[in-house]
């Protein structure tokens, strides 16, 4: 992927950087992949803002705690089972 | 004072030591030259202790005890129970030869006696050799017991051959020991104790045979080389313990003992590894003894066939060959050709004389010199053997002359089928090793690599074998041991249980390294240890290192222990401490036990507080020590007390109490190094102490103290100077009872010159005196030493100026009354008047201290120290006018809180009239003392007025100096900042063209300031000139220089406001001319970094000037241009600046494909900066267009951006993901999102 030059120059550092974080992409992530990361930083983000999720429980005529619970458990595999390899290639 | 005194004392101020011995003083040469240390053999640096390490031996492999299970060992591998015997036979034998040396000795003095009888009256004589019967009996005794068959004396060595043989038929088991298996029977080494007996004494290791002549034939003369021995390696050095008569039978006795197994086997492919110490050694028949065989001269190396040198003794044989060649007698015809033939005549020599030739040389000197001329030395061809051609092999790194011995074999041709699997993989091997040792660092990497993942493929045998002797080698570097170091420590991780047989031997590599003096190596070392015992396991450990606790070296000993103390940090101190317990009580001998204290002393070093846990166990482990009967162990003892006291300080005082009695009772009885020790431990342990209890031990301790203040030895000083700075500064003390108890004594003793003038003497005593201070107040030790500030000896008297300085640094000078502070100033002038060596920063940090902490009650002593400091900046010397500068700058704060105005501004006018000075040490001293003035005293009132000091200072600012520079720079821009209205723009003008000049200056801190000044300059007389002055100056060629002139145009536009600077900037930007417009550009960049939020008045303006750099073709253009986007956004988020941003942004885009890191680098900073100011749901619009491209190069570069746009704004970004509809698997929607009431 990386040239040769690539490898020692300032930027070298930045992707090894970014790749510590749990969420980023890269050139070859699939749309499933990226649709947990989107998913799961949703939910986050909800739990996360009160307001939102008082507003979702009110919705959903469900109590606040609950939405919470249900939420983090749909973190576990938002969408569904992972596509099998081939779909990709 | 009459005349002639004082024409003495102005004498005495210039005399100094003489030239030849300040000429002498050690200079760090070669090291100021690059910067950096030169790679150096570790040989060099190392002492005769460390050295020893060559002595020692790589004792052959020994069994894994794990692996056998219940079989027993075969006979040819060695057992710790060989080990262990042979230790014992060491140790006995090191006694019988100390006895026999008693006895020899007794025996002289006695016939000494016996000479002089008329001594002899009322002297009672010693009692006769036959009276003596614990060493004669025991010499015989052992000597009896010991006689094996290396004692044999070589005149009838074939009668005794057939005998040998017959002992040394395989043994069944090891435990059968050859050497008690000797019959008893007469022999001469009972018979004749005398050293010319032993063999030992001779010859104590066979490297020695060389340099000894010795007489006796022996029998590695008589050797025929076999054609197994001529390799060189195949001639390994055994110590002589364990020799054994390989000469006698020379070869195919394969099978005869174990001893001999390695010897006839192949090259250094054996389970014993040669030992490296002697160079000689290597590479040399048996029958050749080379450097000290007198009496034969050497053979010239062509002469040797197939005998290969070692480097070293190649080259001082050429060396001394060149030197001959060089200093030989001028032979007639020589001479005849260099005087002139006319003028001189020949004279016939004297009748009686003889040349003088050193007989010496004339042995050594080679017979014919090869070639003429040494500068032209042709060698005669050799085969496979060269000399001075470097040799390069393909695909490997250079050979250096001393890797032959070990590396040689590589040099041989060899077809690959010839060679067996073993011999492969050694060739192998060995090429590895030489690419990590001398390869360049990428073939190094690779060979470290296959070195670690083949470990367990080529076995930890022929590893080691060829690692470990490597490490032994004299010539090694600091760099290549590293190296070798790290390859011993990656394949220890794979080999793990596999090193156990091997464990003694890196030992005896690695334990040096534990007191070398370079801290990284002891680190390097701790760490091979460490992972060495974990692969290995505890018991392998102590089973490797338990026979050298009782070394009788004491060499051996001392890194035993240390290597202990590491395995013990490695696998925890209660996994070892059941093995100390037994080790400190052994009753064997008293070195098992000073080991063992030892080592439990050097885990408190290493390990620090974490003994803590353990600390009851391990004081109960060494308490009995303090009563032992020998004096090192007591002495060990009572260091490892402190030791442990140190490390666990301030807890665990409860740990100590058995301690105390015996360390009470021994300070009474003990005198000299033991009663040191002691003190030491009793000083570690009171700081635990509560303060009762402490004070009652102080008092206690301190009868002792006292009496040893007056101790000549230095040791013991150093000792009690800190066990009273550890007592006094315990709670408990009071001060009245140290200033009755302990001040006078102690400066009797303690404050005389002598002290002075050892470094760490010095230094500890000072240190010392400040606690006392801190304890007893100031005014009691001040009132003790400021006399001697009048002292003659200079070192002393800088000593007391340094701990006035601490102590009033400390304690301040509030209960100095008015007498003491009298005599105070007056020494302290004294002192700075009188001194003449160079460092003169003590004197001046101290008269600076105490004035400032006198404060107001130093105005009655300004007029005299102004008249000294006057007097003194007019003196010839130019140390003296600095100093004089130097202290100007230290006082005139107090001067003016005195307020001394007057005598400021009169000092003022002094300096003035000196600044023609032309030592530059000076100038910037004087600038410097000027500055400090003008700082108290203020612009208005400075006198000389600033309207005369500035144009002095103008040409100032052309010197070169660094410290001019930055002192005139310093002073210039305070001028400049506060009293600008003072001089005439003309001036300043002037001024700034000569500042441009000193934005080449090396110096940082001197760039800094000039910059700065341009913003004062800029702000008092408007910027329109000094900004032509700078926008010009982005002409000039020097890309520093550039940097530094945008930089002024920044500060001017942020001190003046950028609309006084922004027109005429853009306008520079017109000129066609790729340096002028990068540097706009760059000021740009600066500009808006420092005016931040101001920018947003200035986007506007400035966009269209950004649309075209961003257009450039010039790839800088459009790097700086992104810059400027960057701090721009990040300067006016959130300020309502979106629409000409975004405008911006669709200019930089394209520029995210550019691959010059510098560029993306800007880009990216500029895309981030617009995420800030208009927001990342904008951003990641731009983004979603090539997250998903079908080229790979557009996706990389958008994900790249994608993740620090990710990183930057995560949450904000839920909010603007695109809407994903479910595909009928994979439910993607997030309908919570669609959620709507």
């Amino acid at each position: 992927m990386a040239t040769l030059q690539d490898r020692f120059n300032i930027n070298s550092q930045l992707e090894h950087l970014q790749a510590k974080y749990i969420g980023t992409g890269h050139a070859d992530l699939s749309r499933f992949e990226w649709a947990v990361n989107i998913h799961r930083d949703s939910y986050a983000s909800y739990i996360g803002h009160h307001p939102i999720l008082s507003y979702f429980a009110l919705a959903e005529n469900e109590s606040i705690g609950r939405v919470k619970y249900s939420m983090t458990q749909k973190m576990l595999l938002p969408c569904g089972v992972p596509p099998e390899k081939e779909e990709e290639i | 004072m009459d005349e002639r005194e004082q024409a003495v004392r102005s004498k005495m101020q210039s005399y100094t030591a003489p030239k030849s011995v300040t000429g002498d003083l050690p200079t760090e040469d070669g090291e100021d030259e690059s910067g950096f240390k030169r790679p150096g053999r570790i040989t060099d640096r190392e002492d005769d202790y460390r050295r020893r390490r060559l002595q020692r031996m790589l004792s052959p492999s020994r069994n894994d005890a794990f692996a056998m299970g219940d079989k027993t060992p075969d006979s040819s591998v060695r057992t710790y129970a060989d080990v262990m015997r042979d230790q014992q036979l060491a140790r006995e034998r090191d006694n019988t030869m100390q006895n026999i040396a008693d006895k020899l000795r007794k025996e002289e003095e006695e016939r000494e006696l016996d000479a002089r009888p008329t001594k002899a009256s009322g002297v009672q004589l010693p009692p006769p050799p036959a009276q003596l019967p614990p060493p004669a009996a025991k010499s015989a005794a052992s000597g009896e017991k010991r006689r094996n068959r290396w004692d044999q004396s070589n005149g009838n060595a074939d009668t005794k051959k057939a005998r040998v043989l017959e002992w040394d038929a395989p043994e069944a088991t090891p435990a059968v020991a050859r050497w008690d298996a000797t019959p008893a029977r007469p022999d001469e080494f009972g018979a004749t104790p005398g050293r010319a007996a032993s063999r030992w004494d001779a010859t104590p290791t066979p490297g020695r045979t060389g340099t000894e002549a010795t007489p006796r034939r022996n029998r590695w003369d008589d050797a025929t080389p076999t054609p197994g021995r001529v390799d060189p390696g195949a001639t390994p050095g055994w110590a002589p313990g364990e020799t054994p008569a390989v000469g006698a039978t020379p070869a195919g006795k394969r099978g005869r003992s174990r001893w001999d197994e390695t010897p006839v086997g192949v090259g250094m492919g054996g389970g014993a590894t040669p030992m490296m110490g002697q160079t000689p050694m290597m590479g040399m028949t048996p029958a050749m003894t080379p450097m000290g065989g007198m009496d034969m001269p050497t053979p010239s190396p062509s002469s040797l066939p197939k005998v290969p040198l070692t480097a070293e003794q190649y080259q001082t044989m050429r060396m001394e060959r060149e030197i001959e060649e060089r200093n030989r007698f001028l032979s007639d015809e020589e001479l005849d050709s260099m005087l002139p033939t006319e003028g001189y005549k020949v004279l016939e020599p004297p009748a009686g004389y003889a040349p003088i030739r050193t007989p010496a040389r004339k042995l050594m000197g080679t017979p014919t010199p090869i070639g003429g001329t040494p500068l032209y030395h042709v060698p005669e061809e050799e085969h496979g053997q060269t000399f001075d051609v470097p040799t390069q092999l393909e695909g490997l790194p250079e050979l250096k002359p001393e890797d032959h011995q070990y590396f040689g074999k590589l040099l041989k041709e060899v077809e690959d089928e010839q060679l067996t699997v073993e011999e492969m993989k050694e060739r192998k091997i060995m090429k590895l090793l030489l690419k990590v040792k001398n390869g360049t660092p990428p073939q190094r990497k690779s060979a470290l690599r296959q070195l670690t993942d083949k470990a367990r493929e080529f076995g930890a045998g022929p590893l080691f074998n060829q690692i470990l002797p490597l490490l032994m080698s004299p010539t090694l570097e600091d760099q290549e041991r590293h190296l070798l170091v790290k390859v011993i420590d990656r394949i220890l991780y794979k080999l793990d249980e596999l090193v156990r047989p091997f464990v003694h031997k890196i030992l005896v590599v690695i334990e040096p390294l534990l007191i070398d003096e370079d801290y990284y190596a002891r680190v390097e070392g701790r760490e091979i240890i460490a992972n060495l015992s974990k692969a290995a396991g505890l018991a392998t450990m102590i089973a490797a290192m338990r026979p050298d606790i009782d070394n009788i070296d004491e060499y051996v000993r001392n890194t035993t222990a240390r290597a202990f103390s590491v395995v013990a940090s490695a696998l925890g101190i209660p996994a070892l401490l059941p093995f100390l317990k037994a080790v400190c009580q052994s009753k064997k001998s008293w070195q098992a036990r000073h080991t063992g204290i030892k080592i439990v002393q050097q885990i408190a070093i290493l390990m620090g507080c974490a003994v803590l846990p353990h600390l009851k166990s391990m004081v109960d482990i060494i308490k009995h020590g303090l009563t032992d009967d020998n004096q090192k162990v007591k002495t060990i003892t009572a260091l490892t007390v402190s030791a442990l006291a140190e490390a666990a300080s301030p807890y665990g005082i409860e740990s100590f109490d058995d301690v105390l009695e015996p360390l009470w009772k021994g300070i009474r009885l003990l005198r000299g190094k033991v009663l040191a020790a002691f003190l030491k431990a009793i000083g570690c342990i009171i700081p635990l102490m509560d303060a009762m209890y402490a004070s009652y031990y102080t008092k206690e301790v301190m009868v002792v103290l006292v009496r040893e203040f007056q101790t000549p030895d230095e040791e013991m000083k150093k000792i009690v100077l800190k066990v009273v700075q550890q007592c006094v500064a315990t709670e408990g003390v009071e001060p009245t009872y140290v200033r009755a108890e302990i001040l006078p004594e102690f400066f009797r003793s303690f404050w005389v010159r002598r002290m002075a003038l050892d470094r760490r003497n010095y230094r500890a005593l000072v240190e010392t005196t400040v606690e006392l201070a801190n304890k007893v107040g100031c005014a009691d030790i001040l009132g003790r030493i400021v006399e001697d500030l009048k002292d003659e000896s200079e070192p002393y008297r800088r000593m007391v100026m340094e701990t006035i300085d601490k102590v009033v640094r400390d304690l301040g000078t509030a209960d100095v009354d008015a007498r003491l502070e009298e005599l105070l100033i007056d020494g302290i002038l004294y002192a700075f008047q009188e001194q003449v060596s160079d460092d003169a920063n003590v004197m001046l940090n101290g008269f600076g201290t105490v004035v400032n902490s006198l404060k107001m009650r130093a105005k009655p002593y300004l007029p005299q120290i102004c008249g000294t400091i006057k007097w003194r900046l007019n003196n010839k010397s130019a140390k003296i006018r600095q100093q004089a500068a130097d202290l100007i700058a230290r006082i005139a704060v107090v001067m003016k809180a005195c307020d001394e105005e007057k005598l400021l501004g009169h000092l003022g006018v002094v300096l003035y009239e000196y600044l023609g000075e032309e030592y530059p040490e000076v100038l910037g001293s004087i600038l410097g003392a000027l500055k400090s003035i003008v700082n108290v005293i203020g612009m208005t009132k400075m006198t000389p007025p600033i309207k005369d000091l500035l144009p002095r200072l103008t040409p100032i600012l052309k010197n070169r100096h660094e410290k001019v520079q930055e002192n005139c720079i310093d002073l210039v821009g305070r001028i400049a900042d506060r009293g600008a209205e003072f001089v005439p723009a003309r001036e300043w003008m002037r001024i700034c063209f000569e500042l441009l000049e000193m934005l080449k200056a090396h110096k940082k801190g001197i760039r800094r300031a000039t910059v700065n000044t341009f913003g004062y300059i800029a702000k008092a007389i408007g910027p329109q000139d000094v900004l032509v002055t700078l926008l010009n100056n982005l002409k000039v060629q020097e890309r520093q220089n550039r940097v530094c002139t945008t930089v002024a145009i920044a500060i001017v536009a942020e001190t003046c406001s950028p609309f006084t600077v922004l027109p005429a900037l853009m306008n520079e930007y017109k000129v066609p001319e790729l340096n002028v417009q990068n540097g706009v550009l760059k000021a740009l960049s600066f500009l808006f970094e420092y005016i931040g939020e101001m920018g947003k008045d200035y986007i506007y303006a400035v966009s269209p000037l950004l649309e075209d750099a961003l257009m450039d073709r010039d790839l800088v253009h459009r790097q700086t241009a992104s810059s400027v986007v960057q701090h721009m956004a990040l300067g006016v988020a959130g300020l309502g600046c979106e629409d000409a941003l975004t405008h911006l942004l669709n200019y930089v885009w394209p520029n995210i494909f550019e691959t010059s890191p510098h560029v993306v680098n800007a880009v990216m900073g500029a895309v981030d900066g617009c995420r800030l100011a208009i927001g990342p749901a904008i951003i990641l619009n731009y983004l979603l267009q090539g997250l998903f491209h079908p080229a790979r190069k557009v996706r990389e570069v958008y994900w790249r951006l994608y993740n620090s746009l990710y990183i930057g704004a995560q949450d904000a970004l839920v909010a603007c993901y695109p809407r994903l509809e479910n595909d009928g698997i994979n439910p993607y929607a997030r309908q919570e999102l669609e959620i709507f009431i």
